[in-house]
């Protein structure tokens, strides 16, 4: 791998940028690999990386139905968080903000990394209370929360004019979690794939599998079917976010997901306005400013399961209307584009990864809306892969909590209702 | 934005109704006598179809009432709506 750094770009630069190196090779299909990871996607990628890195597997082939980075990793609002609200869940989130920090120089690609707060406007009691819960949790597990006064919240936000006294939904308070970041989306496929493919993994793109297979002695995962034939290993992780159950429906195994459509939108580009990322829970909408000015908007998901990708008029309409209560000039703006995301969501709402009945299969899904959790999943699916024994981080994360009908509820946690 | 045709009210805006989530197998009858594996896919497994779904929608700011619609998940067009009978 050609390192990047400032050598690489003044010598390239010399040479009229005509002798970059490929940030991946694109070899041909082969037969067997020791391990298939279907999604080439921030979780998928990351696994891969992880696998070659942690465990010293490096023949592993990461199959994507489309190109590289263009599922939910390109689909996001960018935030890393910790702010959940079980045991069980926040130390995981946890190591994927630490690992985030660190990132940028691990593998050497500048994911233009920006730590900056993630305030929550606060604008009803049953909320204030719930954070406050959150705070406490998360002071266990060494993620903080802090609340502020609401000065103190329009000092941090100027444009923050509305939810005064008079207003629908007065503004109470501010919470504050400190450790909440946004980094370059597409910068994080990309640097796990140039640094998976440096190890030794394959990449394959517009390589759609089709179903997955089993041997008919055991029952084991045999390899998956693809649109360039078939393709053998005997291990098979499924990392495709809203198509999970797609997936798994081949073989006839049943998981606890539902896939929705969440949508976002973005702003004509601004001056600096906004150097937090603003979350409001109570009326449902959040956004941040991206490096280029433009205002990244989300709101609530879509009513009912959906494969679409696209944003509905009303969801957009609601978000607008709740984003102009609180900053009523923001009316001027002009929205620029939008975009929807296929996420699934596990009964729970707590991610799963996780082994499955058939052996050799392993899911990582449920993440609703998982750009937070890239590194930690990856790093921890790539444990379980390895080691076929989960990481103490995901052992809460596996299916067998459902046999036992015991639950880690995140619902409130995300956008998710 | 969806034109749900409810079975009281006619076809309305999608914003007078509220979603139910999709349409369960009916409940087992006697479950002290079924398998786990049986009940706990009962409770947690929804249908999570490419392509046509039955869901309840409920008609809270019109009429009150609920049914069920059929409605494909890839592109939202309405399959089919439960009629008055």
């Amino acid at each position: 791998m050609q390192p990047y750094s400032i050598f690489s770009l003044a010598r390239n630069a010399l040479s009229g940028h005509q002798n970059w190196s490929k940030a991946w090779r694109s070899p041909p299909l082969k037969k067997r690999y020791d391990v298939i990871i279907i999604g080439a996607g921030g979780h998928g990628l990351a696994t891969a990386y992880y696998l070659a890195k942690n465990h010293g597997i490096t023949n592993v082939a990461v199959l994507e139905k489309g190109w590289l980075g263009g599922g939910n990793i390109a689909r996001n609002t960018v935030t890393i968080r910790s702010n959940y609200m079980r045991d069980e869940s926040i130390p995981f989130y946890v190591k994927s903000v630490k690992l985030y920090e660190g990132l940028t120089k691990e593998l050497n690609y500048n994911l233009m990394y920006s730590k900056r707060s993630m305030i929550d406007v606060v604008q009803t009691y049953p909320k204030l209370r719930e954070i406050k819960r959150r705070m406490y949790n998360g002071d266990l597990h060494n993620s903080a929360y802090e609340r502020i006064e609401v000065d103190e919240l329009r000092r941090r936000i100027p444009y923050l004019t509305g939810g005064g006294p008079e207003s629908r939904l007065p503004i109470l308070a501010g919470m504050v979690h400190p450790s909440a970041a946004v980094c370059r989306h597409d910068a994080v496929a990309w640097s796990y794939a140039r640094a998976a493919d440096d190890r030794g993994v394959e990449i394959h793109q517009n390589t759609e599998v089709l179903k997955l297979l089993r041997n008919s002695t055991d029952g084991s995962i045999n390899g998956v079917e693809t649109n360039h034939g078939t393709v053998y290993a005997d291990k098979v992780a499924v990392v495709v976010s809203g198509h999970t159950t797609s997936i798994t429906d081949t073989i006839g195994l049943k998981l606890p997901l539902k896939s929705f459509n969440l949508s976002a939108f973005v702003s004509e580009p601004v001056k600096p306005i906004i150097d937090v990322v603003v979350n409001c829970p109570d009326i449902g909408v959040y956004l941040s400013q991206s490096d280029k000015g433009e205002l990244v908007i989300g709101g609530a998901p879509d009513a009912g399961q959906s494969f679409r990708r696209d944003i509905k008029q009303h969801v957009f309409e609601d978000a607008v209307c709740s984003m102009l209560e609180l900053f009523p000039s923001f009316k001027r703006l002009k929205l620029l584009r939008q975009w929807g995301g296929t996420l699934d969501i596990a009964h729970d709402a707590t991610p799963i990864v996780s082994q499955t009945d058939v052996q050799g299969l392993y899911v990582s899904a449920g993440w609703w809306g998982g750009f937070k959790a890239v590194p930690a999943g990856g790093y921890t699916l790539a444990h379980l892969i390895a080691k076929n024994e989960q990481h103490e981080l995901t052992a809460p994360f596996s299916l067998n909590r459902f046999k036992r009908l015991d639950f880690i509820l995140e619902a409130g946690t995300t956008t998710a209702t | 934005m969806l034109k749900i045709s409810c079975p009281f009210c006619g076809p309305r805006n999608e914003v007078e109704f509220v979603y139910g989530g999709p349409l369960k197998d009916r409940r087992p009858d006697d479950v002290s006598q079924i398998e786990d594996s049986t009940w706990i896919n009962y409770l947690t497994v929804p249908k999570n179809p490419l392509g046509p779904v039955q869901e309840r929608w409920w008609h809270v700011r019109g009429c009150g009432c609920w049914f069920t619609i059929t409605r494909d998940t890839r592109s939202h067009d309405i399959i089919e709506s439960e009629v008055e009978s």
